[in-house]
Order: structure tokens, then C-alpha cells, then sequence
């Protein structure tokens, strides 16, 4: 029989494609069904932040910040924010803190609930997403009935808070823990160990540590491989280091150590210790005043600063340079979605376009924060 | 029926035509319903309401409002498209579906075509269906359309084998191939059916039909053809309006024939559960739709809680599980025929 004449399709997955969570853009040269290579087009959601940033007072930034990962905008006002008082050299006051610790939790849980339910998606698990998606609801009511948003929510301010917590908002927050414990405990029995699921997401889009560390990967994509890496309790910002909870990693215990399963459930332990975080802050939450005394025009002495937070994503840094005036002279943001994503043509070679999706679902990337 | 219609209209053109179009008269209102079950069904199931609007009751027109609005559509057809076999391909899709039902026995009384090889003819026409989904694959001229094509035909050898393994151990049971036969076999009480037959190996018999029939469906956890989040809609991304209508009109016909199948083989099809409570020609129909409707809700059910198999753990599962399942059923089966009549 003659060889077989075969040669390889180049596939373009996006950027209107449903499981690319977004508008990202992947080139797929594709032998059948098996990917010979993938190479990720960003850029189409591009909204010059950090030029804007250089136009604006250092209070209009935080809008922003909102916008950039728009799944975790407390997570982001949160860094920025700190960079911006660290800049000034002022102390807010702890009840501050506190309530940005809590507002940046709550905020974690609804970035991976939307993270796991959307990953359900890509498997093709439809019922998992609206669980979630019903959680999230949840979370967001807290989110809005203390500041009015409840997406972009322009909470946190250099030097306080927009609002101080609404009264009867740590009984709502205590309510809705109680109610979503069993929830995850659902999520797990219906999703997480159903067999398909699996073995869809066990042994793909394997991350070895080395590669991942080389990369500069953070977050749970980091975390799945295996490495004990958290900016929360590594270099403790804010008042992460009041709190007793612990840095979960995968384990492998499905497949192999770093695959997309490994990936996906760091998540959905990580939950567990948000609302472990959340338990304690609410239980000592400080009284106190909501916003420290700083000018109304913020005029920052030269110099120059880089703060670096976890954000649901990974490690979100901001630097900002003041050249003692009322803008900053340059702000840029260190996404964590961007350096994750560089990962996607290192970890999908050799596997199946039905792999590919679970391959960059379990990186998790939010579009807004790769562009920026 | 077939005799009853041409006993008053004639054996000629409009005898045929009119026997021929009852099922059709089925179809379309039977597809509807599931279609709304279908929504509610998942609604509820996600703790949602679903429809609630449309008609007043529990949003009852909500089919009805979806089809009126893919009739009016712009019917597309791609600029390089393979125009003959584009048109083509949701007829013969749904031709596929449609011929199967002429050989369903709805009651003792009503059968649209009542040959001795109905069950082999029911297998052979569903397989038309295949044909007409790489039609419309590759006349789109759409990359992930033709991915979604090669699925159906790597599926197609795929679960033909375990499905038709199944039914050839019930039809050893019951020595026909007529699907009439196969239920007059079963009637009485509701143990005389083959699903409790030679206990355990129809029942296992069943569950490998049932996981076939579900592939052969193109439905979750095997609706790897049109998977949505990975190839956009497959087969059917460049089809809209009437002829994307077809398509699903389609899916919605299938999976009552593969039910209907299930029934027959398995659950006696329009014999009673309870003797001869409520049995006869009328209540046939009642019966065997009934059952009919119990299978494509759990098909339903499996849907929205499962996700979704990747191809070639579709193709493991066939070859490797369910294939020699199914042999050694047969085996075991034809064994205590012989034996044990």
C-alpha cells in the first residue's frame, strides 16, 4: 500500500470560540485531532491601562484596577491600593485591613467559583456551572449591599474604604458560609470526582515544577505542580499573618502531579481556606474608622514602589513610580493570567483539540487581565 | 392501522400517504414536548424555573415560539460550501430518523409496516443518519464542522457493534426479528419481560443498549459530534434557521426511536405491566409511549449531570467494555436458549 499522504491543518481556535473564556485567540496546527502546536494571539482586549494610568490622579486609577481581571477586582484595588499607601508612607487603621482581607477572600471564592463552573462547562458538565453560578450570586449580594457594585466595585481606596460594612453584613457573611460548606461538598460528589471528569482532566496538560517555576507561573496554576508557593503567607501583605490557614498544592493523587485535575481541585480546596480566612476575620473584626486621614489630593514624594499580592489568579504586582506630582509617572501591572498563558504551546503538544480546552480552562486565564 | 387506513381509503397512492404521514404527526408534537421537558427538566434540575412566560402555563410554547423563530431565520448557505450536499444533508438527517418509526410497533393494532425484519430495518435506517451528518460536515467548508464529522464516523463504528450485539440477544430470546413478535413474547405481568429475562444477562444486555443508544443519539456524556465548548456545534455550526431546525427536529425524533427500541426489547413494549389491566390495541399506543417517555427522561437526566467523554475514551469504552460484554452475553445467552429453551 502507498504511504498515506497526510499533512497537518493549521485550526484557529477563537477569538469568538466558547471554551476560550474570552477573546483569546489560539493558532492550532492540529495532525487530526492531536495538536502538533499551539501559539496564543492576545491583544483583543487590550484597554491601555497603564497609559491611562498615567493620566489620571492616583484615586481615578482604582476604576482600573477594577477592570483589568474583572472576575477579582477587590484582589486587584486590594494591590494597588497597598502600593499606593506604601508610596505615601501611611498607616490605615486595622479595621481597614481587615475588611480588605475579608472583601478580598470573598472575592477568591466567586473568581474560582466562576474558574471550577466554567471548567465544568468545557467538560461538558452544564448543571456544575449554574451551582456555582448560584453561589457567586450569593457572594456578589454581600458585594453589593456594602458598596452598591456588584462586579466592579471601586471599593478600596488609597487610605480606607469607599464604606464601612453595612450593618448586618457579618450575619449575612456567617449565613452564607453555613450554606456553602455542603455546597462544595455537592460540587465534589457531582463534579470534581465523577469518573468521566476524571479521567477527562487526570494525566493532561501535565506541569512539571521546573517548568512551571521557569515560566514564572504563579498562583493555583503554580500551586497544582506541586510547589508551596503563596504571596499570602510567603510575604505576608496586609494582615494575612493573623490568620491560621494553610497553603494547599496538588497532590497527583489522580494521575499525574501538576495535570489539569491537580490544577482544577487546588481551586476547590483553596475555597476551604478563603472561608477559613474569612471565619477568623470576621470573628476578630476590629471596630474602628474606615478611612485614614489622608489628603484630598495625593501628592506621593519621588520614588518608586512594587507591591506584590496573590491574586485568584496568581501573583499580581503593581509598580508604580511618583514623580511628585498628582499622577503617578508610570504604573504597570504584573498580570498573573499573562505569564500563565505562556505556558499553553509548553503543556498542550502531543495531546487532542478535546485535551486543548481542558488545557486552558485549568490554566484559568482572565482575558482583561492578560491585555490589560 | 395500516390495514384499517386502506380497508377505507384503498391500498392505492393515498392509503400510503396517509399511513405514512401518521408518524409524522407524531413526531412533530412529540419533539416539541421534549424539547420543553427538556428544558424544564435541566431548569429544575439547576435550581432554576426555566420558561415561565411564554403561553402563560409553565412557559408551554416555548418550543413553539423557538421554531417560529428558526423559520423566519435567513437561510444561510456559505459562499464555498458544497451546495447540493449542504441542502441535502438535514433531509436525509432527518429522513434517518423519521423511516425508523415505520417499523415501531405503537400498539398490537398499529404498526406502520409490519415486515419480519423490522428490528434489522430499524438498525440499518438509523445508520442513514451518520451519512447525512458527514454530509453536512463536509459540505460546510468549515474546519471545525469536518472535525466534528470525523467524530460521528469514528463513533459510528464505534457503538454500531455493542448496540447491535444487544438486540441480537434479545431476538435470540425471542426467535424474530418482527418487533410485533418480540412484544407478543412478553406479554403478562411485567416479569415476562425481557429485561428481567435469564437473569442477570438481559438486564445487562439492556444497560449496554441503553449506553449505545445514547452514543448513537449524539447525546451527553457522548455528544462528542457537536460538542459544544470544543468544536463550537460540530456538525451543524454553519446551518441555520429551517435547515438547523431540521437537525435538531432530528435528534429529538432519534432519541425516542432508540426509547421506543428499548421499550420494545426490553420493557414489552405495548404489553401492560399488569396483565391484562388496561391492554389492547388503544391502550397499546399509551403504554409504549409511556415507557418510551420514562427512557428519554433518564436520557435527559444523564445529559444534564454527566459531562462528556473524550473520543477515544468513547472508542475504549465500546471495543474494549461493552463489546466483549456484549459477546459474552450473547454467549451466555444462546447457551441457556439451547439448554433451557
Amino acid at each position: 500500500m502507498a504511504e498515506l499522504r497526510t499533512e497537518e491543518m493549521v485550526l484557529n481556535m477563537g477569538p469568538q470560540h466558547p471554551s476560550t473564556h474570552g477573546v483569546l485567540r489560539v493558532e492550532l496546527v492540529v495532525d487530526g485531532e492531536v495538536v502538533v502546536d499551539a501559539i496564543p494571539h492576545i491583544g483583543y482586549l487590550h484597554r491601555c491601562f497603564e497609559k491611562h494610568a498615567e493620566v489620571m490622579s492616583y484615586q481615578q486609577i482604582v476604576p482600573y484596577c477594577d477592570r483589568m481581571d474583572y472576575l477579582g477586582s477587590m484582589n486587584n484595588d486590594h494591590a494597588y491600593v497597598l502600593g499606593v499607601e506604601k508610596l505615601l508612607n501611611i498607616q490605615v487603621p486595622q479595621r481597614v485591613e481587615y475588611i480588605r482581607v475579608i472583601m478580598a477572600e470573598f472575592q477568591r471564592i466567586a473568581s474560582h467559583l466562576v474558574s471550577i463552573g466554567t471548567y465544568g462547562l468545557d467538560i461538558g458538565a452544564f448543571t456544575p456551572f449554574l451551582f456555582c453560578f448560584r453561589d457567586r450570586e450569593m457572594i456578589l449580594d454581600l458585594f453589593e449591599m456594602t458598596c452598591g457594585a456588584r462586579l466592579l466595585y471601586n471599593y478600596m481606596w488609597p487610605g480606607g474604604l469607599s464604606h464601612d460594612l453595612p450593618p448586618g453584613f457579618v450575619e449575612k457573611a456567617r449565613a452564607f458560609i453555613k450554606h456553602f460548606r455542603p455546597a462544595i461538598k455537592e460540587l465534589n460528589e457531582l463534579l470534581s470526582y465523577n469518573e468521566i471528569f476524571v479521567k477527562r482532566t487526570a494525566n493532561v496538560g501535565v506541569l512539571p515544577a521546573d517548568i512551571a517555576i521557569n515560566y514564572g507561573a504563579s498562583g493555583p496554576t503554580l500551586r497544582g505542580s506541586g510547589v508551596k508557593w503563596d504571596l499570602r503567607k510567603c510575604e505576608p501583605y496586609s494582615v494575612y499573618d493573623k490568620f491560621d490557614w494553610d497553603i494547599v498544592v496538588g497532590t497527583g493523587e489522580m494521575g499525574t502531579l501538576g495535570d489539569c485535575w491537580d490544577r482544577y481541585m487546588v481551586k476547590v480546596w483553596e475555597i476551604e481556606q478563603s472561608l477559613r480566612i474569612i471565619e477568623q476575620a470576621l470573628d476578630t473584626l476590629p471596630e474602628g474608622d474606615v478611612q485614614a486621614a489622608i489628603p484630598k489630593r495625593v501628592r506621593p514624594p519621588v520614588g518608586e514602589v512594587y507591591v506584590r499580592s496573590e491574586s485568584p489568579r496568581g501573583e499580581l504586582a503593581y509598580y508604580i513610580v511618583s514623580d511628585g506630582s498628582q499622577k503617578p509617572y508610570r504604573v504597570k501591572g504584573r498580570a498573573p493570567s499573562f505569564s500563565n498563558l505562556s505556558l499553553l504551546p509548553e503543556i498542550s503538544r502531543g495531546y487532542l483539540i478535546a485535551d486543548m480546552i481542558a488545557i486552558i480552562g485549568s490554566v484559568d486565564i482572565t482575558l482583561g487581565d492578560v491585555d490589560r | 392501522m395500516h390495514n384499517f387506513i386502506t380497508y377505507y381509503i384503498g391500498a392505492g397512492f393515498w392509503g400510503s400517504l396517509v399511513s405514512s404521514i401518521i408518524p409524522l404527526v407524531f413526531i412533530l408534537p412529540f419533539a416539541l414536548v421534549a424539547i420543553w421537558l427538556e428544558l424544564k427538566i435541566s431548569a429544575h434540575m439547576q435550581d432554576r424555573v426555566g420558561p415561565m412566560r411564554t403561553g402563560k402555563w409553565h412557559g408551554w410554547a416555548q418550543p413553539l415560539a423557538d421554531v417560529t423563530k428558526l423559520i423566519q431565520k435567513e437561510d444561510i448557505i456559505p459562499a464555498a460550501a458544497d451546495k447540493a450536499l449542504y441542502i441535502l444533508a438535514p433531509a436525509l438527517v432527518f429522513v434517518g430518523a423519521y423511516a425508523a418509526y415505520a417499523a415501531i410497533p405503537f400498539s398490537p393494532a398499529y404498526i406502520g409496516s409490519n415486515i419480519n425484519l423490522g428490528i434489522f430495518y430499524i438498525v440499518a435506517v438509523s445508520a442513514l443518519v451518520v451519512i447525512g451528518i458527514l454530509m453536512a460536515g463536509w459540505s460546510s467548508n468549515n474546519k471545525w464542522s469536518l472535525l466534528g464529522a470525523m467524530r460521528t464516523a469514528a463513533q459510528l463504528v464505534s457503538y454500531e457493534i455493542p448496540s447491535s450485539l444487544a438486540i441480537l440477544a434479545v431476538v435470540m430470546v425471542a426467535g424474530s426479528l418482527n418487533l410485533n413478535d418480540i412484544c407478543a413474547a412478553q406479554s403478562g405481568w411485567f416479569w415476562n419481560w425481557f429485561v428481567f429475562g435469564k437473569f442477570p444477562f438481559l438486564f445487562i444486555t439492556f444497560i449496554i443498549y441503553f449506553i449505545a443508544s445514547l452514543a448513537e443519539t449524539n447525546r451527553s456524556p457522548f455528544d462528542i459530534p457537536e460538542a459544544e465548548s470544543e468544536l463550537v456545534a460540530g456538525y451543524h455550526t454553519e446551518y441555520s434557521g429551517m435547515r438547523f431546525a431540521f437537525f435538531y427536529l432530528a435528534e429529538y425524533a432519534n432519541m425516542f426511536v432508540v426509547a421506543a427500541v428499548a421499550a420494545v426489547l426490553f420493557f414489552g413494549g405495548w404489553n401492560s405491566p399488569f396483565g391484562t389491566f388496561l391492554s389492547g390495541p388503544v391502550w397499546g399506543v399509551f403504554w409504549l409511549i409511556g415507557k418510551g417517555m420514562v427512557l428519554v427522561f433518564i436520557q435527559i437526566w444523564l445529559r444534564w449531570t454527566l459531562p462528556r467523554f473524550r473520543v477515544d475514551q468513547l472508542m475504549y469504552l465500546s471495543w474494549k467494555i461493552l463489546t466483549p460484554f456484549a459477546l459474552v452475553n450473547i454467549f451466555a445467552v444462546g447457551l441457556w436458549v439451547v439448554l433451557r429453551g
